[in-house]
């Protein structure tokens, strides 16, 4: 007869550390920033390289300050996965005070005044972007580059970033508006959908990289799933609360409203959808929270892209609903197993 | 009717009493300690604000505005929130003994909470009509219910959380508000007016 062993629990040992979670969103980023680098040089890196130095240096900083264990606290990866990010949400070009100074808000307002990982109330990383897109409004705008025709070379975007020299041609040749931007101004000043679609922003080759872009960003996204760092509530809520918003608008006029196909594929709402909306620290904890959290997400990206001021609504929609986190947890308390609901 | 949803989510969300006109910041910073004591807060100051708003109107229009007595109106409006507080917490000790137990303290308060002077001048201010008043009341208290009890339920979190010995209490309180506010601008553009 076999032996078998009969320790008492817990059996499954070895939770995840954190650092585990953290290398596997970096990892489901790259296909994101790959595609990035393909559509818009090499900016990106540079971008994502100024934000890390700047989050680990100063999370590091701090932690020295507070005497705390540097190495711990640096070595989860956390401060990475922020500037990741942040720099993935910036135009590719941005000067480096700009990506520096949302860094810093990022990591030390948004994340260390609160006491660092696992309190902190907002997405460290979209309240250094909401604060870039508030104090630094025209880089934020203006600088996206075309994805297609020639970019500015590796030296030209070093120039820009480092000295804020445009390229040889000028700003105008490279840059372009996003398709969301143009989109919402377009339909501002009175246009019908049908004209929209004409401008050359909405040609196939923009629309394809915007596509591209979220594609993978879903990608990565599915490792997350697959991973098990992600669970699906929060990303399908998002997706389900956007799309459902733009088709019931779509459907009651064509000619104002975009398709929720539109809506999915430009911007970043997958992207936020699977890697900002589901920061375990400032999202919703609870099955049904976390419903309720990622539906309202989809809704506010779409009531502020079409009649906000701003083009993009993922990273104001994510700070809103951080702010309500705390309130629907308290409103979503799981039931326990076999407890009676009150009576009233 | 499009007319008063705008108002009303015009002052629910896009020009938010607290984070975007900053009025009402005392009862904001007091009574956020608990959830609880958040939500009476806000049920008392919803009831007085709309009840203000319309009597405020009436008095402008029937009192101050044919004796040509403008100059009074800061007086006069302060007044009347006064009464209409110790009115309602008279009318809810006699009505509802229970609903007083809940309130408590609170009703008192409402009378210092400079949010609801200010949504009686601004109704002025804007020319509102009496109907558009009562509605700029009430949208003004709900979205003052709906921050409070947000940052009630994060203040009781932040209670827990490793802050900063320096950054505790007040100091995050008043970054997070900060924060709230930034959040909140990604309402502007909409319902303007």
């Amino acid at each position: 007869m076999r032996n078998f062993s009969t320790a008492p629990a817990p059996h499954i040992l070895g939770a995840d550390p954190v650092s585990r979670v953290m290398r596997d969103v970096l990892l489901g980023l790259v296909p994101v920033v790959i595609v990035y680098v393909i559509f818009f040089g090499v900016g990106v890196i540079v971008n994502i390289l100024i934000a890390a130095i700047v989050c680990v240096g100063c999370e590091a900083a701090i932690m020295k300050m507070r005497n705390r264990d540097v190495q711990l606290y640096v070595g989860d990866l956390s401060a990475l996965v922020c500037a990741s990010l942040l720099a993935l949400a910036l135009p590719p070009v941005t000067p480096w005070y700009v990506t520096v100074t949302g860094s810093l808000f990022a990591i030390v307002v948004a994340k260390h005044l609160y006491g660092g990982l696992g309190f902190n109330t907002f997405n460290p990383a979209m309240v250094g972007y909401v604060v870039l897109l508030i104090a630094f409004p025209v880089p934020m705008a203006d600088l996206w580059l075309s994805p297609v025709g020639d970019g500015p070379g590796i030296g030209a975007t070093l120039a820009a970033i480092f000295t804020g020299s445009p390229p040889v041609a000028g700003w105008d040749a490279v840059t372009m508006a996003t398709p969301l931007d143009r989109v919402q101004g377009d339909l501002a000043r009175g246009m019908m959908m049908t004209e929209v679609m004409a401008d050359p922003v909405m040609d196939s080759a923009v629309v394809s990289a915007w596509t591209w872009i979220n594609i993978a960003a879903l990608a990565g996204g599915i490792y997350l799933m697959f991973r098990g760092v992600v669970r699906w509530h929060i990303p399908v809520s998002v997706l389900l609360g956007l799309a459902v918003m733009a088709t019931l608008f779509n459907i009651s006029n064509p000619d104002q409203y975009p398709s929720a196909w539109f809506h999915l594929t430009n911007g970043s709402a997958v992207l936020g959808a699977f890697f900002i909306a589901t920061d375990p620290v400032s999202a919703a904890t609870s099955r049904r929270g976390r419903l309720i959290y990622g539906a309202g997400i989809g809704v506010l990206i779409y009531v502020i892209r079409t009649w906000g001021a701003y083009p993009d609504g993922v990273a104001f929609a994510v700070l809103l609903l951080n702010m309500a986190v705390p309130a629907i947890d308290y409103f979503t308390i799981p039931r326990a197993y076999g407890e009676q609901r009150e009576r009233k | 009717m499009s007319e008063l949803v705008v108002i009303l989510l015009g002052t629910v969300l896009v020009n938010n009493f607290v984070l975007t006109k900053f009025l009402g910041l005392c009862p904001f910073m007091g009574v956020s300690g608990k959830l609880e004591t958040a939500i009476g807060m806000s049920l008392a100051t919803t009831f007085v604000l709309t009840l203000s708003a319309a009597m405020s109107y009436l008095l402008e229009r029937y009192l101050l505005e044919p004796f040509d007595l403008a100059y009074l109106r800061i007086i006069a409006f302060i007044l009347v929130i006064a009464a209409v507080v110790q009115f309602t917490e008279i009318m809810v000790e006699k009505i509802s003994p229970l609903l007083h137990r809940v309130l408590g303290i609170y009703l008192p308060l409402i009378t210092t909470n400079c949010a609801v002077l200010g949504v009686a001048l601004l109704n002025v201010q804007a020319s509102h009509s009496f109907i558009e008043s009562l509605f700029y009341g009430f949208g003004a208290a709900v979205g003052f219910s709906l921050v409070l009890v947000m940052f009630a339920a994060i203040r009781e979190r932040l209670e827990v959380a490793d802050v900063p010995a320096a950054f505790q209490g007040a100091a995050i309180g008043l970054i997070t508000a900060g924060l709230m506010s930034l959040a909140f601008m990604g309402f502007t553009g909409m319902a303007n007016r």
